[in-house]
């Protein structure tokens, strides 16, 4: 900013633009539902935002989209998948939105979910994806709807549920003499405490860190929860309206987490990176789709979820793909996603992206689609996993929850941390959100 | 002058012409970005619902009540305090060492300059790593015995890392601007008062200070207004944290604009940035005439 233009100057210009603005920046949203598609006066483009920028995925993305232009050369002439960095997506993806640059269709996090569906920028697919032949929306598990539904609308296809597994790097399990990981999920003994308990016993003997929980970093608390699932606790209640951070179940579950990583060593401490995948720690939580990241250069090996002290509880990741009611084409975008999710479709995206489809939830599809896991890995750890699992936590007004959480919870990453009184403070502090 | 010649108007037409492009350049994107912010500032402005909605002062209204808005007020005032004062006390510092004819000098000149030319995020990355817990400076230390804090985890140390990084990024540039003034001080004052018995402290109090106080006065102005603008480091280094200890105004202008999509109340944030720099660089303006030694 140059200080040496006055407000008055400013000020003038803006009482100028008021009117262009008015015009170009209030696209309004809309929650009427999409129908079958007229042709356009000319095939348009459409543009699909996503995160993911890998080369195998884009491809298969663009060899079903091509058969889409081929099928419908009188509606599109070409769909373009445009990447955003993971950690930017969301803010990428509404500064798009503000600039009056919506894309056509674009991936949306799980934890934003109840915002975008409860604005209306995004428009009802349900009825399309309904009256599509073939289509068998029936077939979609019901569950898995839960998050993208707004009374009878339907806002988004589910592409992605990734259940969370446990990675065992099981060469320095086993060096430092701890009990497999597989054996005790076979005696009913996979407990966070015993994942804990090897994790540290392995961080002493290789110097490396015992248990990453992936993508937190003392950040992004809400991976958290595939943690504190074991304890059945939740950052809200179901409803979204009040704080349950400082219930019993929490203080328990962050208790044993602060103490894993503070006085047990098991978890590596904030501001220490260690990345599984590149042979950093022994054990580490995160999504079944992030197998691909092996390289071969140890031997690991992928369990369920540990057992906490209220059982074992799944939780997956979701993604939807949604379309916005701002793009300039949605009912031709919505009948492109109706042929992105159809079933052959979900079947090929399922190489990557576990189906809300019942039909392919099975380990015979999905083994031919993930030729590193093994069939009886993909049924213990994805078919099972995504039965009765939970998401990770979401909220209409989730973007101010996550940061003021997190700046809450900085004072709970010290050694000598009152885990009761941070979360209790937490909850004064999102207290007003919730209500908002 | 009842007419004006063809010449001369030919004159203007030209001159007219050569200060187009940067006249059109600053309205474009400058002038006409400021009003528009000034506009956004006075609407509720829903992206994802696609409403904008006039909410006259609302928003100026929402920043007296606004304790995060404090909170960020005061890491401003104290990243600014400790950047203006460390690196305006380093660049003198090290461009008064420079500016001896010794052997060696143009190299340290070059090493001391040499951060400015770096990119700034990847100066920011590098720095990311040396401060982790188990990073380059606490192993250092630990050579030495003493074990280091945690840097970026503790509100006191993440503030203190955050300025010292932009001040060694950022020292080269003011010790260069230090040392062209010193340059130009007249070797024959420094000689008349060495023969009146003056010593190097008195000299430097009494000759060399006044006579780059033009220097300094631009040296601050530059440095304040930069300290304001603080982003990419911020945003590396601790995001706005530990708690909210490193969210310095610009930061929280970014949270709420790109994080709570609220871009109308960003705005208005934008406004009042935008007016304390203003008033700083007023301020300091006016100022002038009592400390520089040109303006007396």
């Amino acid at each position: 900013m140059s200080a040496q233009h006055t407000p008055r100057r400013a000020a003038g210009t803006a009482a100028a633009l008021g009117a262009a603005l008015a015009l170009t920046s209030c696209g309004g949203g809309t929650d009427a539902p999409v129908g079958e598609p007229d042709a356009p006066s000319e095939p348009v483009d459409l543009r699909m935002t996503v995160w993911t920028a890998d080369e195998t995925q884009l491809g298969l993305f663009q060899s079903i989209a091509d058969d889409y232009v081929e099928q419908n050369p009188e509606l599109v002439s070409g769909v373009t998948f445009e990447t955003i960095p993971f950690e930017d997506y969301t803010t990428a993806l509404t500064t798009q939105l503000a600039g009056g640059n919506a894309p056509d269709l674009a991936w949306i996090f799980e934890s934003n979910a109840p915002e975008f569906v409860s604005s209306g920028a995004l428009v009802d697919l349900r009825p399309l994806l309904d009256s599509t032949d073939g289509y068998e929306l029936d077939d979609i598990v019901p569950s898995s709807l839960g998050l993208w539904e707004d009374g009878e609308g339907l806002y988004a296809y589910p592409f992605s549920n990734s259940p969370f597994a446990m990675f065992v790097n099981t060469d320095q399990v086993s060096a430092a003499g701890q009990p497999d990981p597989a054996d005790l999920v076979e005696s009913g003994d996979w407990t966070f405490d015993a994942a804990r308990d090897i994790s540290a016993a392995t961080a002493e003997d290789t110097g490396k860190q015992g248990l990453v929980v992936r993508d937190f970093d003392y950040q992004a608390w809400e991976n958290l929860a595939t943690v504190w699932s074991g304890w059945g606790a939740a950052p809200w209640s179901a409803d979204g309206t009040q704080c349950t951070l400082a219930e019993p179940e929490m203080v328990d579950a962050m208790t044993w987490i602060h103490d894993a990583a503070f006085k047990d060593e098991a978890m590596p401490g904030p501001g220490t990176t260690a990345d599984f995948f590149a042979g950093d720690a022994a054990m580490t939580i995160t999504q079944i789709s992030r197998a691909s990241s092996l390289d071969g250069s140890f031997d690991w090996d992928v369990v369920p979820m540990p057992a906490g002290p209220a059982g074992k509880q799944n939780v997956i990741g979701q993604a939807g793909i949604g379309v916005f009611a701002a793009g300039e084409h949605p009912d031709v975008a919505a009948d492109f996603l109706a042929h992105f999710t159809s079933p052959e479709n979900a079947e090929q995206l399922a190489a990557y992206f576990p189906p809300p489809r019942a039909s392919l939830l099975n380990a015979e599809t999905l083994a031919a689609a993930n030729p590193s896991l093994s069939e009886e890995q993909l049924q213990a750890v994805v078919v099972e996993g995504v039965e009765e699992a939970v998401t990770k936590p979401a909220h209409k007004n989730f973007a101010k929850l996550s940061q003021t959480v997190r700046a809450e919870l900085d004072a709970l990453w010290t050694a000598d941390a009152d885990v009761e009184a941070v979360l209790t403070d937490t909850c004064s502090a999102i207290g007003p959100l919730l209500e908002e | 002058m009842a007419t004006v010649s063809a010449a001369v108007r030919r004159d203007w037409l030209v001159g007219y012409a050569m200060v187009a492009p940067v006249v059109l350049g600053a309205l474009a994107f400058v002038v006409l970005p400021l009003g528009m912010v000034v506009w956004y500032s006075l609407h509720e402005w829903n992206v994802l619902a696609g409403t904008f909605t006039f909410a006259g002062a609302d928003n100026y209204q929402r920043l007296a009540s606004d304790g995060g808005l404090g909170d960020a007020l005061l890491a401003s005032l104290w990243f600014s305090i400790g950047l203006v004062v460390l690196n305006i006390a380093l660049a003198l510092l090290l461009a008064v060492l420079l500016n001896q004819r010794l052997p060696g000098t143009t190299t340290f000149r070059t090493f001391f300059f040499s951060p400015v030319v770096v990119s700034l995020v990847a100066w920011t990355i590098v720095w990311s790593f040396l401060l982790q817990a188990d990073g380059g400076i606490n192993g250092f230390l630990a050579v030495l015995g003493i074990d280091g804090p945690n840097w970026l985890r503790h509100p006191t140390t993440a503030m203190v890392s955050v300025i010292v990084v932009q001040v060694f990024k950022n020292v080269g540039l003011n010790m260069i601007l230090f040392l062209a003034a010193l340059q130009g001080v007249p070797e024959e004052l420094q000689e008349a008062a060495r023969l009146d018995g003056a010593g190097a402290w008195r000299r430097f109090r009494s000759i060399t200070l006044p006579l780059i106080s033009p220097t300094i006065l631009l040296v601050s102005i530059i440095t304040i207004v930069g300290s304001l603008e603080v982003f990419a480091q911020i945003d590396v280094l601790t995001g706005g944290g530990p708690g909210s200890s490193t969210t310095v105004l610009v930061y929280y202008l970014y949270q709420q604009a790109f994080q709570f999509n609220d871009f109308g109340y960003a705005s208005a944030v934008a406004v009042l940035l935008f007016v304390i720099v203003l008033v700083l660089t007023l301020l300091q303006w006016q100022s002038r005439k009592r400390w520089v030694f040109h303006e007396v």
